[in-house]
């Protein structure tokens, strides 16, 4: 089938199996390796995609799914739009080494920025109950909770300017 | 022109940019043209004989290309997975090492043994052949217990392995022990499991593998702590492939921990398969596929006893541990639970006689092998239990029974009776750091405030020491080694001076893109982000043991270190002749290679310009270029240590245990990147908590099958089970590294399960708790409380 869709900014028509799961999709037939899947079972979090501006976790999410809504993926993450700019989230994880072997880390960062979107004013118990559904096996999550405490301040303090 | 950055200081790690923005690059990322899909078939049950397979549903399957078994292996020549270490029981026997062939034949062994191996045009349709393919298993019984397995009427795995036992395996000196015994003012015993577990690296293990018919070469790309290792052992030893015919490359790798040390079976069968149908062929694993398949760690049943005078000092440990191998010999398997475990039983306490009896056993699951810490947290699990223990029973403060055995600063090097000589350590200001940090003195108020609220609150101390930075070659030769471990690095300076490193370690997370390039900025005055750090590819880089064992920065950074020394020695030569002075007047200092007491100098990029450019150069004695490369194999093991605090509330309505405060005060010698050694040290303490409170294979008994076989059923540490830890240094330098350095990637699993179940202990000690077997799970933890029988919550 065909599905249209706005893929990180740009429309984008394609032809889909539907039984194709979007992680997949992203991964296979559009060549953005940066959606990792880490499990089978829809706990880990490495795949977590933006649809229509909320976290998902794109294993279990259909391609059909996609007609219509706007997909943002970790490599349409970025600062002021049309810059070479990082997003403060992924700054913040590099200022706070909120990463090791980088694979989770792509879903920890759209988890993250959805929660920051979501709550303002985010207290670290937030940030660890938000970051439930997101496994790292590296960090200890320390880092990442400092990370993303630092980088919801610095997208509330953009979004100030 | 940037800045040196070097030692101690904390950049931003370079290696972060590619994978905050999605673009790493791991093995399941890559794509080949043509490429296929392969799929393994694993055996669903725990032991059965291997009567037949019939390939023809599976091969008339659309898109299937070739059904690989254990029958083409066999009619193929290949060899066996090798294990590399050979151990010996007391009299010098060696260890039962049946054979672990690639595809199994003629029995399986365990839940996962692979059995088959189908590629298709496409995943699918490789799953489709998979399905069609007709097994004829004769299911038998199964053992997976260690007590079980060792049993005389046990399944035995092996027609020539009598109980199951692989090695009777000894360590120390049994009379002395004996002796020490009977002249006890008392003796602590403790029985204890060390809970088996499963790294879960979060990227599961993948591999593509290509043939080249024109060059007659192989690539295989694949998930490994250890690239050139593989090539070894793989190409040598089971695909009698010539080393320079095989390139293995270990691109990216989404964390480790052990579980992708090993030589394993699906990157020999992958590798071999691509020859056979000429095509790239690719493999990913799944999660559920790595539980059946990635090596599991732990695995113990221990008796312990500890014999003290009247005055609590420690006069003799007898340890008896079984330790599960699963169904066969992983790459270091044997020498996990023995070499690892037995020689670490000191401590940091001066206790003069330890006799150690491991047996090694064989059990229908997954083969057991290193991770992260590897036998060192097996160890100091006993010997900070029984210590707990053994102040318990004799009225002792815990921490004051642990101050009367501590070998004193002064005291080292310090020459323990398992074998080990450590060189340096301080564990009295470790325990005087964490004992301020954890702020202890005021622990009874917040237990206090726990109780009000109905909670039992606990704390819970680990001073530990560990062994690691493998290994001396000729130590490790003696106890079994049959590889050296050393490592090497290349300095190539271009004619430009910037640098690029080839070195032999692995980095899959511990940030050796930043590290080693601190350590080339500050020797050689370059500007970091004049250094690149190449690792993971046998084709660019000379040879390497890898990443294991704490060991990169200990042994990589070691050998790097040397041959920058070298770089220096070789620019100053070239300076020497430039600026017509004796090479003996030649300093190098920040970057410049000057003449003592004069003001005549060259740069660093002059000199690299100059060995590139020698138009003025000494030919006659001097070669152009400027690469240096060194190996080193370190004199003696590194000793990190340190002491861990915990403090847990439990919940006697639910048994819940709750971890409230953490903190670590280590000694891992020089620092040269905090920021990366504290990343270390949470994720490494985490990983013990993880082990303490939540994580447990659990197999079914008779049947085989594993239990906890996804992320669903195994537990993994979340963000929400943690607090904010606080983790410092307390460091004395190694004094056979050259930078000082000792390690850090391990520490904190290997400290922290003690601390977490010594407090957990200890806030139920007052219902007559004396010991908690991990994991510490509310189930487990309610019952106890249940069966105390005593007065719960004071409402």
């Amino acid at each position: 089938m065909q599905i249209s869709f706005t893929l990180n900014g740009r429309p984008t028509t394609m032809d889909v199996e539907p039984a194709t799961l979007v992680a997949e999709l992203l991964r296979e037939q559009l060549s953005l390796t940066g959606t990792h899947i880490g499990c089978d079972t829809s706990q880990c979090g490495a795949c977590v995609v933006h649809l229509d501006g909320l976290p998902v976790k794109s294993c279990t999410l259909l391609a059909p799914a996609l007609d219509g809504a706007t997909l943002l993926t970790i490599e349409g993450l970025q600062g002021a739009p049309g810059s070479n700019l990082m997003h403060p989230m992924q700054e913040a994880f590099r200022e706070h080494h909120g990463l090791q072997c980088g694979f989770c880390t792509p879903g920890m960062l759209m988890t993250a920025v959805a929660l920051a979107v979501e709550k303002p004013n985010l207290t670290e118990a937030d940030v660890r109950h938000g970051l439930e559904g997101n496994i790292c096996r590296c960090t200890g999550y320390q880092n990442i909770v400092i990370s993303v405490m630092a980088g919801a301040a610095a997208m509330n303090a953009a979004k100030g300017e | 022109m940037g800045n040196v950055i070097g030692i101690g200081a904390a950049p931003k790690r370079k290696e972060d940019q590619r994978f905050l923005t999605g673009r790493g690059n791991y093995v399941s990322d890559i794509k080949r043209p043509g490429m296929a899909a392969g799929v393994f078939v694993r055996s669903p049950h725990g032991h059965a004989v291997l009567r037949g397979i019939d390939k023809s549903a599976a091969l008339a399957a659309p898109g299937v290309i070739a059904v690989l078994t254990g029958e083409d292996v066999k009619a193929d020549g290949l060899g066996s997975l090798p294990c590399g270490w050979g151990i010996s029981d007391a009299k010098g026997v060696p260890m039962k090492e049946p054979p672990f062939p690639m595809l199994a034949q003629g029995k399986v062994r365990f839940v996962g043994d692979m059995v088959a191996f189908v590629v298709a045009e496409t995943p699918e349709q490789a799953n489709v052949g998979a399905e069609l393919l007709k097994i004829d298993y004769e299911v038998l019984p199964s053992v997976v217990g260690l007590l079980e397995a060792v049993r005389p009427n046990a399944p035995q795995l092996f027609d020539d392995v009598p109980n199951n036992i692989c090695c009777d395996w000894e360590l120390g000196d049994k009379a002395a022990v004996e002796t020490a015994f009977k002249k006890a003012a008392h003796v602590a015993k403790l029985s204890l499991v060390n809970n088996r577990l499963i790294g879960n690296p979060m990227e599961p293990r993948a591999a593509i593998a290509e043939y080249e018919p024109g060059t007659d070469r192989f690539t295989l790309w694949t998930t490994s702590q250890f690239p050139h290792v593989v090539r070894f052992l793989m190409g040598a030893l089971v695909l009698n492939i010539p080393q320079h015919k095989l390139r293995v490359v270990a691109p990216d790798v989404g964390g480790g921990f052990g579980v992708k040390q090993f030589h394993y079976g699906e990157e020999a069968v992958i590798t071999w398969a691509a020859k056979r149908v000429r095509r790239p062929v690719k493999w990913v694993a799944s999660r559920s596929e790595g539980y059946v398949s990635d090596r599991h760690g732990r695995d113990h049943v221990t008796e312990a006893e500890l014999a003290l005078d009247e005055t609590g000092k420690f006069l003799a440990f007898r340890v008896n541990t079984l330790a599960n191998m699963g169904g066969y010999l992983s790459t270091f398997g044997p020498n996990i639970p023995t070499n690892l475990y037995g020689p670490l039983l000191g401590g940091v306490y001066t206790t003069p006689a330890i006799y150690c009896n491991v047996k090694v056993v064989f059990t229908n699951t997954v083969p057991v092998d290193a991770y992260r810490g590897a036998g060192r947290p097996e160890a100091t699990f006993v010997l900070e239990r029984i210590v707990d223990v053994a102040a318990s029973e004799m009225g002792i403060d815990r921490v004051e029974i642990r101050r009367r055995n501590m070998i004193p600063k002064e005291a080292y090097p310090y020459q323990t009776p398992v074998l080990v000589q450590y060189d340096s350590g301080d564990p009295m200001g470790c325990l005087d750091g964490a004992l301020v940090a954890a702020d202890v003195k005021n622990f009874g108020i917040r237990k206090a405030a726990s109780a009000s609220k109905g909670k039992f609150r606990g704390l819970g101390y680990s001073t530990y020491v560990e062994a690691c930075g493998l290994a001396p070659s000729r130590f490790a030769g003696r106890l079994g080694a049959r590889g050296g471990l050393y490592e090497s690095a290349t300095v190539r300076v271009h004619p430009t001076g910037q640098v690029t490193v080839m070195i032999g370690t692995h980095n899959h997370g511990q940030g050796h893109e930043t590290t080693f390039a601190q350590i080339v900025s500050e020797k050689l005055g370059v500007a970091f982000e004049n250094v690149d750090i190449v690792f993971g590819d046998t084709d660019r880089v000379q040879f390497g043991m890898g990443t294991y064992g704490s060991r990169s920065l200990v042994v990589g950074g070691a050998a790097l270190s040397k041959a920058t020394d070298k770089v220096i020695a070789k620019g100053k030569k070239i300076a020497s002749h430039l600026l017509e002075a004796a090479e003996v007047d030649i300093q190098f200092e920040a970057g410049k290679f000057s003449v003592a007491g004069t003001d005549r100098s060259k740069t660093f990029e002059e000199i690299a310009g100059a060995a590139y450019v020698p138009h003025n150069y000494p030919l006659e004695v001097l070669e152009p270029g400027l690469e240096e490369q060194a190996y080193y194999d370190p004199v003696n093991f590194t000793y990190p240590g340190g002491c861990h605090i915990a403090e847990v509330e439990v919940d006697p309505e639910t048994g819940t245990v709750t971890l409230v405060n953490y903190t670590a005060v280590d000694d891992v010698g020089t620092v040269i990147n905090p920021m990366i050694v504290e990343g270390q040290l949470h994720g490494g303490i985490v990983q013990g908590v993880g082990q303490a409170l939540f994580e447990n294979a659990v197999y079914d008994e008779g049947s085989g099958q594993l239990l906890s076989g996804s992320l669903m059923d195994y537990c993994m540490p979340r963000a929400d089970h943690l607090p904010m830890m606080k983790v410092a240094t307390h460091s004395t330098l190694c004094t056979h590294t050259p930078m000082g350095v000792k390690g850090c990637g391990e520490v904190g699993t290997i400290g922290s399960p003690a601390a977490v179940i010594n407090a957990v202990v200890d806030a139920l000690s007052h219902l007559g708790v004396t010991h908690v077997d991990m994991p510490a799970t509310p189930n487990r933890i309610w019952r106890l409380l249940q069966n105390a029988s005593l007065p719960v919550a004071a409402e």
